[in-house]
This record gives structure tokens, C-alpha cells and sequence, in this order.
């Protein structure tokens, strides 16, 4: 019980470390997963192959793969020391792009035919087609799957405190470490979590409520 | 190609050239990422056939046999265990007395909302510190940490799979059973369960493949599976003075994605023979609708049985 109250400033900058590599990497993911949905959708087929291959690959290789992946392979190739924050939202941020993708892309597939034959009667190019009518009307449909994404994401980020990454994972490892008692360290932790997925699932649940699209 | 057409008309032929264009830009464009990444790689001498020559020494192929097989027996006995947890909690939340639909709601609740690494890393601390009182010794304590988060994990997955499988069924199904007699453990066992557990076929394999991704967690706890053979292997072969991690992760990285690969692929032929079966009963897609996404909220995160157009579709 007194864990909690002890290392208080400790459980503090877990709970804050998890928020930063959740948040910085849900980020990446968002953007690279809407570009490689793009490529999916894309007339062009070596971008489709590229993104079915993206997604396939990424999607079956075990999370803690990726990590030893960002740890050891992505330094030689890029800049060598970088922070483990930055190879940790690397990690993360490539495996949930892969399921960011997906459901972008079967949110597209959920907008009517008519809606993309109109804008093309119209003249519309293909981007414009995608970013002006089809991607805002789905939108809303990719919302509930991607509170889940989002949510799953959060708690993936817990592999990053296995690589030195500061945060709620790294935090609990260290007060067992110093033998306070496991279960109580847990509850908290859970705790923890609970609040960041309740209200990633409530941001949501606010954010279609608000850009609800009558169909 | 299902969603594509719908974007584009079929090219005529200035958009015919515009694509070729484009498909020679994007190509090239892949393409000098790749060698980008390659030539970096070879830079550092990673294509040094010394380094890959490794894999010709039979203790490094011992060495990822033994992982693989202890991946995959950590796999076997998390499935099993899991799907067996999966069907009792799914039964026990939909129990008619309510203490019993709580403890499973609670149990499933937080088992889902705690990221699996911590539960395994919480029941290792305890396995360990007892070790002597559960008789375990060696690295027992490791196998059962990974093996029971597994399952305390993804049984509750499973049982949200399923109770949304149950739900799925024809309330005149068990209204006929009912009438029949049967009894109320009968109706469920013969007649819901069966049908539950066919249309949600899919969606159970493809968690199983988060399953079989996860076990690689056993790496944080230092259980000697896969994933934690090959740091093992990379850390202690040195070639030219150079540790062999990325020969190493290259040929682990492709073992793992086989094997998701290949449960995946089933997961898809048991949906398309499903759909092809006239039995009435629908299939659910086999994406990861619960899977990968698995979300708090029960409700609206479980697929409603034959989920129709809403989550990822594999082609």
C-alpha cells in the first residue's frame, strides 16, 4: 500500500514517460499508417506492393523483435546514438502503423461507391478525390477501431520500459527490484493504465459524437 | 483490389501513361530506400560472409532448433490453456447468478486493460520468490510466468471472442432447446457453444497469432525462447571483432513471420470455406478485430459476430 505514497515522484514520471512514448509514437504511427493506406489504395501498383508488404510484415513480427530491430540495426543505418526514446517510438510507431493502415483502409472501403463517382464526374484527381471526400467521411467510421488501436498501443509501449526507456514498466521493475511487494506494485500500475485507456476510449467516444456524419 | 476501383475509373490512355509514370517514380522510389539500407548495412560490414557464415556451425542451428521449439511449446500450452479459460469466463459472464458474471467481468476487465508484459513480469516476481512452496525449479518459474500471463491474457480475449459468438446465435436456437428439454448446461455445451465457436473461427485464430507473437515476452523475464536464443546467439558470437546481431535478427525476424504468417493463412481459408458452407451460421472476418485492437470497452469492441464491413479485411 505505502508503496505508492514512498515513491510517489517515481510513479509520477512512469505514468508521465508512458504518456510521452504513447503519445510521440501514436503520432508516427498516424501519419505512416494514412500514408501507407494511401499507397494501398493508390492506382500505382509497385506503392500497393509496397504497402501490402509493409503491413504483412510488420503485423506478424513480434513487438519485441522490432524493439532488438530499432536497438541494434537502426543505428547502423541511420545516425548511431540516437536516445532509446527515439528508437522506441520508432519500434512502435512502424508496428501500429501497420494496424493504423488497415483500418484506415477499411474505413475507406466502408464510403459509398457514389460518393467517390461523384467527385471524379466532377473532375477530381485521385488525391483529391481521396483527401477532400473520402478520407473526412471515413473518418468517423475508422474512430472505434482506432480507440482500440490507440488503446493496444498504450499498452505495448510497457515493452519500451524493457529497453531503457523511463517508464510505468521500468518504474515497477525497479521498486520490485528493491523488494517492495509485487501485487501492490501491480494494482497500482493496472490502476495507472486504466486511467490512460478510459480516457483515450472516452476521447473518443467525444471525438464521433462530434464528427458525426449523417449517411 | 476491393477498395481501389472504387477511388479510380479504369485509366484511359493519358492516364495510362500518367500511371506508368508514376509506377516508375514509386518503384524507383522503393527501391533507393532499400538499396539505401542495403549500402548502409554493407558499409558496416554486415554482409560479410563470415558473419553469415555462422549459420553453418551446428551449435548456432542447435541453438535456434532448441528456441523454437521452446517457443513453440510455450505457445501449445498457452493456446490450449487459454481457449479452455476463454470458453469457462465466456460461460461465467453469461451466467444467470450475478456474483459469478462479476468476478468473470472483473477478471476479464483487468487482465485486459494490464499490459501482458507486466503481467508477466508481476507473475515471475511471484513464482520466483516462491519458488520453493509451487516445487518449481530450473527455469520453471519463467516457463509458468509466461505460460499463465499468456493465458490469463488472451482467455480473456478469447471469452469476449466467444460471448460475442453466443450472442451471435439465433435466440430460436436455444428457444427450441429449451423447449426440447434440455437443460440449461445441455443448451449451452450442444447447441450455442459449437455454433459460437464455428463463427468466430477467424477471429480465435487470429488471436492465437498474437499468442504466438507474444510468447516473445519471454525475452524480458530471460526464458530461453526464440527471440531470447538469438540475443543469446549475437551477443556471444564474435566475428572480426563485431557482434553478429543483425545476420541473427535478419533469419529470427523471418522464422517468427513465417509462422504468424502461416496461422494467418489458416485463419483466412477456414473464413472463406466458412463463408462457402451453407450451414446459415456466419463467419467472422479473420483480421484481428479484437485482436490486435482488443479494447477496453466491451460492447462496441467486440465484432458483432458475422461482422460485417467493419474492421480490416485480408485479401
Amino acid at each position: 500500500m505505502n508503496v505508492l505514497l514512498d515513491y510517489l515522484p517515481e510513479f509520477r514520471d512512469g505514468f508521465l514517460g508512458t504518456l510521452a512514448i504513447t503519445g510521440s509514437s501514436a503520432l508516427l504511427a498516424l501519419v505512416l499508417g494514412i500514408l501507407i493506406a494511401g499507397f494501398r489504395v493508390s492506382p500505382i501498383p509497385p506503392l500497393r506492393v509496397f504497402g501490402t508488404a509493409w503491413v504483412t510484415i510488420l503485423r506478424n513480427t513480434p513487438l519485441t523483435l522490432l524493439f532488438l530491430v530499432a536497438v541494434f540495426v537502426v543505428p547502423q543505418i541511420l545516425v548511431p546514438g540516437a536516445s532509446p526514446f527515439v528508437l522506441a517510438t520508432l519500434a512502435l510507431g512502424f508496428y501500429t502503423s501497420s494496424f493504423v493502415c488497415e483500418a484506415v483502409r477499411s474505413g475507406i472501403n466502408t464510403v459509398p461507391l457514389g460518393q467517390a463517382e461523384a467527385a471524379r464526374s466532377i473532375g477530381m484527381t485521385f488525391s483529391q478525390t481521396l483527401r477532400l471526400v473520402v478520407l473526412p467521411q471515413a473518418t468517423r467510421t475508422v474512430l472505434p477501431p482506432m480507440s482500440s488501436i490507440f488503446i493496444a498501443l498504450t499498452k505495448n509501449s510497457a515493452i519500451a520500459g524493457a529497453f531503457s526507456v523511463t517508464e510505468l514498466f521500468a518504474h515497477s521493475k525497479l521498486l520490485s527490484d528493491r523488494g517492495y511487494d509485487i501485487a501492490w506494485i501491480f494494482l497500482w500500475i493496472a490502476l495507472a493504465y486504466l486511467v490512460i485507456t478510459f480516457s483515450i476510449s472516452g476521447l473518443f467516444r467525444l471525438l464521433e459524437r462530434r464528427m458525426g456524419v449523417a449517411r | 483490389m476491393s477498395g481501389a476501383s472504387v477511388l479510380y475509373d479504369v485509366p484511359g490512355p493519358k492516364a495510362k501513361v500518367r500511371n506508368r509514370v508514376y509506377s516508375v517514380i514509386g518503384s524507383l522510389a522503393v527501391l533507393a530506400v532499400l538499396a539505401f539500407v542495403v549500402m548502409r548495412l554493407n558499409d558496416k560490414g554486415q554482409f560479410d560472409p563470415a558473419k553469415w557464415n555462422i549459420f553453418n556451425y551446428a551449435g548456432v542451428r542447435t541453438s535456434i532448433r532448441d528456441g523454437m521449439l521452446v517457443t513453440l511449446q510455450v505457445f501449445a500450452v498457452a493456446a490450449v490453456l487459454s481457449l479452455v479459460l476463454g470458453v469457462l469466463l465466456a460461460v461465467a459472464r453469461l451466467s444467470d447468478h450475478k456474483p459469478v458474471r462479476w468476478l468473470a467481468t472483473g477478471f476479464i476487465e483487468l487482465f485486459r486493460a494490464v499490459p501482458l508484459l507486466i503481467t508477466v513480469y508481476a507473475l515471475w516476481v511471484i513464482l520466483l520468490s516462491n519458488r520453493e512452496d509451487f516445487g518449481l525449479s530450473g527455469n520453471q518459474p519463467q516457463f509458468w510466468a509466461l505460460v499463465l500471463g499468456l493465458t490469463v491474457y488472451n482467455g480473456s480475449v478469447q471469452a469476449e471472442v466467444l460471448r460475442a459468438g453466443i450472442l451471435s446465435v439465433p435466440k430460436g436456437q436455444s428457444e427450441a432447446a429449451y423447449a426440447l428439454g434440455l437443460s440449461k448446461t445441455q443448451v449451452m455445451m450442444t447447441v450455442l457453444i459449437p455454433q459460437a465457436v464455428r463463427a468466430m473461427m477467424p477471429t480465435i485464430i487470429s488471436q492465437l497469432v498474437v499468442t504466438l507473437k507474444d510468447t516473445s515476452l519471454g525475452f524480458v523475464i530471460t526464458y530461453e525462447e526464440l527471440l531470447y536464443s538469438a540475443r543469446q546467439m549475437s551477443t556471444n558470437i564474435i566475428v572480426n571483432g563485431e557482434d553478429v546481431y543483425i545476420p541473427v535478427i535478419i533469419v529470427t525476424g523471418s522464422l517468427y513471420v513465417a509462422l504468424c504468417m502461416a496461422l494467418s493463412a489458416l485463419a483466412n481459408w477456414i473464413e472463406r470455406r466458412g463463408r462457402q458452407a451453407k450451414t446459415g451460421i456466419g463467419v467472422a472476418e479473420a483480421g484481428e478485430p479484437v485482436a490486435a485492437t482488443d479494447a477496453m470497452e466491451v460492447g462496441d469492441a467486440v465484432p458483432d459476430a458475422p461482422a460485417g464491413e467493419k474492421t480490416g479485411k485480408e485479401n
